[in-house]
């Protein structure tokens, strides 16, 4: 399902059809994908079209985005280790 | 495929002399403390060779069983000043940024003011097909793990 969302958007039946799943089965399989984030589905009329979440710019930001984040986190996180390995001394001292 | 570029400066204040704070860089033991240490991830580290020309290496597991790994290269390092590093990443074993970082260590009234900044190169980890492959092999592995859990 993956491979062929690799490709471009599908809908539902087209991602079925290779398959040989029922719809709704394939429909929980899509809904486990959105889920975890894997893809995100949208409504066009009667018809519900699957895209990767992993393809195009917009991921390259959120990577970046979180990777930033990440790093504010960390040297949040180097304060509390400071703290952590010289409380000792301070209460001595 | 795309590409992209990003730098970003981050500054702090720590309570504690250039020299400590440097050393919870320099120590294996005192950077476990904050680097890679998180309620949600599980790292492994791997070399810590704190020296010019050195290198360190960490894996991280995250939710949803996707994994990353750190590779860095020391490129200079002058104790409680500066250190200068080039590091990549890769997720789920497709090659994922390049970067060049320094931390920068000042003695300020109160302590020390680190300035960490980095230019990164970001990929999509779409770059060639079998990099490609190899990553939604993984996501299917996952897929298959979530679907059995479902039953």
């Amino acid at each position: 399902m993956l491979s062929r969302l690799s490709v471009g958007p599908a809908t539902v039946s087209e991602l079925a059809e290779p398959l040989d799943m029922t719809l709704s089965a394939v429909l929980q399989h899509v809904n486990y994908l959105e889920d975890t984030g894997l893809v995100t589905t949208r409504k066009v009329g009667r018809t519900r079209i699957v895209e990767p979440a992993t393809a195009g710019l917009g991921e390259v930001r959120d990577w970046i985005t979180a990777h930033e984040a990440a790093w504010h986190t960390r040297l949040d996180r180097l304060g509390a280790a400071l703290d952590a390995i010289h409380a000792p001394e301070r209460e001595t001292s | 495929m795309t590409i992209a570029h990003h730098d970003f400066t981050i500054a702090r204040t720590y309570a504690y002399t250039p020299a400590q704070v440097f050393e919870a860089f320099a120590d294996p033991e005192k950077k476990k403390l904050w680097f890679g240490a998180s309620d949600n991830l599980t790292s492994t580290f791997g070399t810590f060779d704190f020296r010019v020309g050195g290198t360190e290496s960490a894996a991280s597991e995250h939710p949803g069983g996707v994994r990353t790994t750190f590779d860095a290269d020391y490129v200079e390092i002058v104790p409680a000043e500066r250190i200068v590093y080039t590091y990549r990443m890769t997720m789920n074993d497709v090659p994922l940024s390049a970067s060049a970082t320094s931390i920068v260590l000042e003695p300020v009234e109160g302590g020390t003011l680190l300035t960490f900044t980095e230019h990164g190169i970001h990929l999509d980890g779409e770059s060639g097909g079998t990099a490609r492959e190899g990553g939604t092999l993984q996501l299917m592995d996952l897929l298959g793990k979530a679907l059995d859990a479902i039953g």
